[in-house]
């Protein structure tokens, strides 16, 4: 049903999109917390830089990661001459724009899932022994799954549809930058392509279906798993 | 004007002595104290930051200034630049709302604190605090599914089962009914007969302190009343 170009294309933005999705991860929940649960001067300017590629044009953050990665770039040029590493114009890079674009929608419900975490749980945890560290992964981060996983499954399906940012660093290279959104874009600009677009666009509207059912279904599971929905025992 | 035992007592047996000072806000707190073993009381009205001051004892707020100790370990000095964390005190505090963690079963709350202490530090099992305090039948729960009665006898019981060198208790009773208070109260009786911890039990009733503690101290406007 896909030719050899799509099936291509959807299998590198799937690879982008879950390598992008690790990398925001771990970051995301650290940045979420820290602006649910403390208060720090500068607050705001983080604010605004997590929620500025948002709020930006694509194209913008793009030539921003093109300036500051890219071989000519002072970090390309030095993860480069130090670690051999390239990220302009490869899938690595396309990593990167997806995640920096992704990077709002993991934090915001992240953010969310830990303010309404009631802090005294953790405090309660530290006076049974717990150092803050075990009482973050023991108490707050189980609290936060619901939030932690539909902020992953929005931060992958906005990494599958990213285009403006992915375009303006590392192009639109057959095999090895040309993800769903961009094939759909190059199949619209050649005679003949339209069959191929449609059936692309079809494909990522189901997929990004099927990835906020998936979201609301982990959710409900991780909030009847944390308690939240289970009252069948009537109150005494 | 209510009288309690003298904070300057003489008795030799002192296991926690303070004298601390906190300030959030534009309110003041100045509390010093020696406290004996046994259970003591600290009454005072709402708001005039008993439980400030429990935060302070437990390690979960920082003072401005003072001092700290139990049974002759410095936990806070200030001055000196010496402040053990809260996980390090083994002070078991229950709060009013029981503060159960909610994702986990009745059983798992219980053995939260008693995981982390040492096999040879521990100094109850989940057998006898689950028969001290009538909680066998809830071990599957969530605490969901737990009365507000329940909720509190268990986070008793995880308490106790971190074997605490102090228990501290603010306002345990406060968010329950008069029936449910007539019925954890002999529990907390029977806790303090049975285990002998040294416990300090906060809360605005007076009749409540009087039926268990051994000695009261009177606390107003963030000072304890000598």
């Amino acid at each position: 049903m896909l030719s050899p170009a799509e099936w291509e294309a959807l299998r590198l933005s799937a690879r982008v999109a879950l390598w992008a999705t690790l990398l925001c991860l771990p970051c995301g929940i650290l940045v979420g917390w820290l602006l649910a649960r403390r208060e720090f001067r500068g607050k705001f300017l983080v604010e605004a830089l997590v929620q500025l590629p948002m709020v930006l044009p694509p194209v913008v953050p793009g030539y921003a990661l093109l300036l500051l990665l890219g071989m000519q770039g002072p970090i390309g040029r030095w993860l480069y001459e130090s670690f051999g590493i390239t990220l302009a114009f490869t899938w690595k890079g396309a990593v990167i724009a997806s995640a920096v674009m992704a990077f709002p929608l993991l934090v915001q419900p992240v953010r969310v899932a830990f303010r309404l975490i009631d802090s005294r749980l953790e405090q309660a945890a530290t006076t049974l022994g717990a150092t803050p560290w075990n009482a973050f992964l023991t108490v707050a981060l189980p609290l936060a799954l619901p939030g932690v996983l539909a902020g992953s499954v929005l931060c992958f399906s906005r990494s599958l549809g990213e285009f403006g940012a992915t375009m303006a660093f590392v192009g639109n290279i057959p095999g090895e930058t040309r993800t769903l959104p961009l094939a759909i874009y190059s199949f619209m600009n050649v005679p003949g392509g339209e069959g191929a677009a449609m059936r692309l666009a079809g494909l990522s509207i189901a997929l990004a279906l099927l990835a906020l059912a998936a979201s609301h279904w982990l959710t409900r599971r991780a909030e009847r798993r944390l308690g939240y929905l289970d009252h069948r025992v009537p109150r005494a | 004007m209510p009288s309690g035992d003298s904070v300057t007592s003489t008795i030799a047996c002192h296991v926690l002595e303070f004298n601390l000072a906190f300030e959030r806000g534009g309110f003041l707190l100045q509390a010093a104290a020696r406290v004996d073993a046994g259970v003591t009381g600290i009454c005072g009205p709402s708001g005039c930051g008993k439980s400030t001051l429990l935060a302070l004892l437990a390690g979960l707020l920082p003072p401005r200034s003072g001092t700290l100790s139990f049974r002759d370990q410095t936990l806070v000095d200030v001055a000196a630049k010496k402040y053990v964390p809260a996980w390090h005190r083994h002070f078991a505090l229950v709060f009013q709302d029981g503060q159960l963690f909610p994702h986990l079963t009745v059983q798992d709350n219980l053995l939260y604190g008693y995981r982390r202490r040492a096999a040879g530090e521990r100094r109850f099992e989940l057998q006898q605090v689950l028969d001290l305090l009538e909680i066998g039948p809830l071990v599957v729960r969530r605490p969901a599914q737990l009365s507000g009665g329940e909720r509190q006898r268990v986070a008793l019981g995880r308490a106790l089962l971190y074997s605490p060198r102090l228990l501290l208790l603010d306002e345990p009773l406060a968010a329950l009914d008069e029936r449910l208070k007539q019925q954890i109260l002999p529990f907390l009786r029977r806790v303090k007969e049975e285990t002998h911890l040294p416990m300090l039990y906060v809360s605005h009733a007076r009749a409540e302190v009087e039926y268990l503690a051994d000695r009261t101290l009177w606390m107003e406007a963030g000072r304890l009343l000598t």
